[in-house]
């Protein structure tokens, strides 16, 4: 095999076994709101709710997948591992609502 | 003067009593101050209550969340009349919301288990209905200070969060 050759082969082969980057989407909870109320994400990614209210919530996936308590003033985090939209809300103020979609 | 309910007093012992009552004059900023206060001090006593009374784990937690939120709520509203120098005034609205919750107290100390926690978290539907129906069309329109406004439009909101978790535990406890 040329030189050339190799070279590309292992960049592609490099290129599979190290994936993009993982990145972290930031949601800050202010007076009972999730800004922004939707937000974008690749599987592998974290979301991080930054709870700016002196209140205890939580981002509870409707569907049950996760589910992230928030103490107050603090920020909660979870890690996204499945494709697909979930809605969530936050259990102790269910007017609290937001949506994560998860790119492959 | 919000309502002029001294008449009716004795007969008050239902939440759907019209301690709010429409079409009154408007209440100055320190009786929405008391009124706001007070409102979040029942709620907290309601939950004491049942933390001492009843033994289900989601009545038991909701009643938690309802002392911690309204602990705070009131703590920033006792900052802001602080620093707004408004000194609460009390008046026929907030004793009629007293007494009322004081007749609810009494008639839930009668029952027990089961019994208890539907009636206590009914309540607190109700409850939490009267006041953001309360908050929304007679406290927040009439409050002049923007700040004590900005305060109460937080605690309509965090109050509906409240009516919602009340409905989602009552779904539960069917």
């Amino acid at each position: 095999m040329a030189p050339e050759r190799i070279a590309f082969v292992a960049s592609v082969i490099l290129s599979l076994s190290a994936p993009a980057r993982a990145e972290t989407i930031q949601v800050t909870i202010d007076k009972l709101a999730f800004t922004p109320a939707e937000v974008s994400a690749k599987v592998g990614d974290t979301v991080e709710w930054i709870n700016k209210d002196a209140l205890v919530h939580t981002a509870t996936a409707t569907n049950g997948d996760w589910n992230v308590n928030i103490p107050a003033s603090q920020s909660g985090q979870v890690v996204m591992k499945k494709p697909g939209a979930a809605n969530y809300y936050c259990k102790l103020h269910p007017n609290m609502k937001g949506r994560v979609v998860v790119a492959p | 003067m919000i309502v002029k309910l001294s008449a009716g007093f004795a007969t008050l012992c239902l939440l759907t009593a019209p301690v709010f009552a429409q079409g009154a004059a408007k209440p100055t900023d320190p009786q929405i101050a008391h009124i706001a206060y007070t409102a979040g001090q029942l709620d907290i006593e309601a939950a004491k209550q049942a933390l001492e009374k009843s033994k289900n784990k989601e009545v038991r937690d909701f009643a938690q969340d309802m002392v911690r939120d309204h602990t705070e709520v009131n703590k920033q509203a006792l900052a802001l009349v602080g620093k707004l120098k408004v000194k609460p005034e009390d008046n026929d609205t907030s004793r009629g919301l007293t007494k009322q919750a004081a007749a609810k107290r009494d008639e839930l100390a009668k029952l027990n288990g089961a019994t208890f926690d539907k009636a206590y978290v009914a309540n607190e539907i109700a409850y939490h209905k009267t006041v953001n129906g309360a908050l929304k069309g007679t406290l927040i329109p009439s409050a002049n200070n923007g700040e004590l406004k900005g305060l109460l439009q937080t605690g309509l909101k965090i109050f509906q969060g409240h009516e919602q978790h009340a409905e989602h535990v009552a779904a539960d406890l069917k």
